[in-house]
């Protein structure tokens, strides 16, 4: 495998790891506008970790993911407090404080980052990313993902019929806060290097595009829409100085012909359908 | 006489200085079907929020099958046998039917239920339960579909199953004939009977007074947030206080 294929596929996973952490808020009626920041905590946990205890790759990537799932699950109770759009404004505000406690702390290495001995290779993140995307189908095939459903859709009924919307909320948030963290650890371990600078708004925009260009109706959404966003930018290569104009009329384009996102539910409804006519008469 | 399912008593309500509710009291029997009417304002949805634990109420018990519930929240009382419909149909837009009538069941699933993959597993019991509400109500047609396309009167009867799902002994209803034409009241009304023989109380806020007639043996009128009737239907048209709230004093 070519250098430069290999590199695009690890961003490649990174990346749908990174809006999976994003499309699980999504799923249940949050937007989150921090992403970089969960996964900036990720990064720097897995630096910081690999160069004061020198531990192994699964364990690093483990704690990254823990970390991400405890401050995803702390920050939640005050942002939870919000709504709408001061809910993205507060997100938006976390992401800006992790960067700017970043920026100022000597022990992370403030404006210059850090350095990582330690590395993983690219099939760590693809494998990684196989495990979160089973697990998200997973997650979303089940009754917690049928509640989550309900609480996006409307969380007093769901209230009424018996959901804890607050656990659910709570823990879209956790789970989220998990996922960025082992992005961020992937990012950090893959390439070997993390600054605060990398972590910034338009990461936060663009994860948050993600998923919703993709859709946040069913778990094809985070996949397609990451997958979209990584790739369609390297075929435009050929544009040179167009290639953002063209990749901006094509976002534009897809948010007018597909305002709820390439993957809707009835989109994969029909594909399922024709696939198993048996079994969606049951869905 | 059968014992009472549900309690109001001395229940008032206020939001600030405006009072919704004073110092109302009925009883609901187990296996009636029992109406809350009364003139736009009087406070009947308020009342269904307070028995649904939406609100809390400033003074007054709720007691359902004789527990006071005042203290319990809404999202528990399901699983005590209490369910309900909305004023405004409130399914979940973004599930297909058969994903509305399964959320219903969320009250009685337990830990290891919230882990199975239910959504993806063909024989998932949850969803045959589903599945079979649905076909023995005659609405087996409609279970892969969005609710969005579907017409107005079949989305009043998913709701209702939805709230069957939790197996309740109480159901509230809210408005249940409102915007239905004559034909579609007509079934609603033949739904709801079939519902009640299945052993479920039906307590239903509802304007339209022949449905009211027709499906109902008790009711309590509301006016300006207090109750002026308590009695069978048939003693609605010689009641003073009743004529006097519909049709004014010089009635």
């Amino acid at each position: 495998m070519s250098g430069y294929l290999s590199g695009l596929i690890g961003i490649l996973g990174i990346n749908i790891i990174f809006a999976y952490s994003i499309y699980v808020t999504a799923a249940t009626g949050q937007l989150n506008l921090g992403g970089a920041g969960f996964q900036a905590i990720g990064a720097y946990s897995c630096a910081v970790l690999s160069e004061m205890f020198g531990l192994s790759i699964p364990f690093l990537l483990l704690l990254s993911t823990i970390i991400g799932a405890t401050v995803g699950f702390l920050i939640a109770f005050p942002i939870l407090r919000t709504r709408g759009v001061y809910m993205v404004l507060a997100t938006f505000a976390f992401a800006e404080i992790v960067a700017g406690v970043i920026l100022n702390s000597d022990s992370l290495g403030g404006p210059t980052g850090l350095v990582l001995s330690d590395y993983i290779e690219t099939d760590v993140i693809i494998w990684s990313t196989i495990g979160v995307v089973v697990f998200c189908f997973y997650l979303m095939s089940t009754r917690i993902g049928l509640a989550m459903r309900a609480v996006h859709d409307d969380e007093a009924v769901a209230d009424l019929l018996g959901v804890n919307r607050r656990a659910v909320q709570v823990g879209a948030f956790a789970i989220g806060g998990a996922l960025a963290g082992l992005s961020g650890g992937l990012y950090a371990l893959y390439f070997g290097f993390v600054e605060a600078q990398y972590f910034n708004a338009f990461l936060s925009i663009f994860v948050l595009l993600y998923v919703l260009i993709g859709g946040t109706q069913t778990a094809w959404g985070a996949l397609i829409g990451a997958s979209f966003f990584t790739l369609v930018p390297e075929l435009l290569r050929m544009g040179d100085d167009w290639r953002f104009f063209i990749f901006g009329v094509i976002i534009v384009v897809m948010m007018i012909w597909r305002p709820e996102g390439m993957v809707t539910r009835q989109a994969i409804d029909r594909i399922t359908l024709k696939l198993f006519p048996v079994v969606r008469r049951h869905g | 006489m059968a014992d009472p399912i549900l309690q109001i008593s001395s229940v008032s309500k206020n939001f600030g200085g405006v009072v919704v509710l004073e110092d109302v009291s009925f009883v609901v029997e187990a296996g009636a079907r029992h109406a809350l009417i009364g003139p736009n304002g009087a406070g009947k949805t308020t009342m269904f929020n307070v028995i649904s634990g939406v609100y809390q109420q400033n003074a007054g018990d709720v007691l359902f099958a004789g527990q006071n519930i005042n203290d319990i929240p809404s999202r528990k009382r399901i699983a005590l046998g209490m369910a309900r419909s909305f004023q405004n149909i409130r399914l979940m837009p973004h599930l297909s039917v058969t994903e509305n009538v399964m959320l219903g069941q969320h009250s009685q699933a337990g830990i290891l239920d919230l882990l199975k993959p239910i959504m993806v597993m063909p024989r998932a019991h949850d969803k045959e339960r589903a599945v079979e509400l649905l076909d023995s109500f005659g609405l087996e047609a409609f279970q892969g579909r969005s609710v969005s396309e579907l017409p107005y009167g079949v989305r009043k009867k998913i709701e209702v199953v939805r709230a069957l799902m939790a197996n309740p002994r109480l159901l509230l209803l809210d408005e249940p004939a409102a915007g239905l034409n004559v034909a579609e009241t007509a079934t609603l009304h033949d739904f709801l009977v079939e519902v009640a023989e299945r052993g479920v109380t039906l307590l239903l806020v509802e304007h339209d007074m022949p449905f009211v007639n027709k499906l109902c043996e008790t009711v309590t009128v509301m006016n300006f947030g207090r109750r002026i009737y308590d009695g069978p239907v048939s003693g609605l048209r010689e009641d003073k206080n009743v004529l006097e709230a519909y049709l004014g004093a010089d009635a």
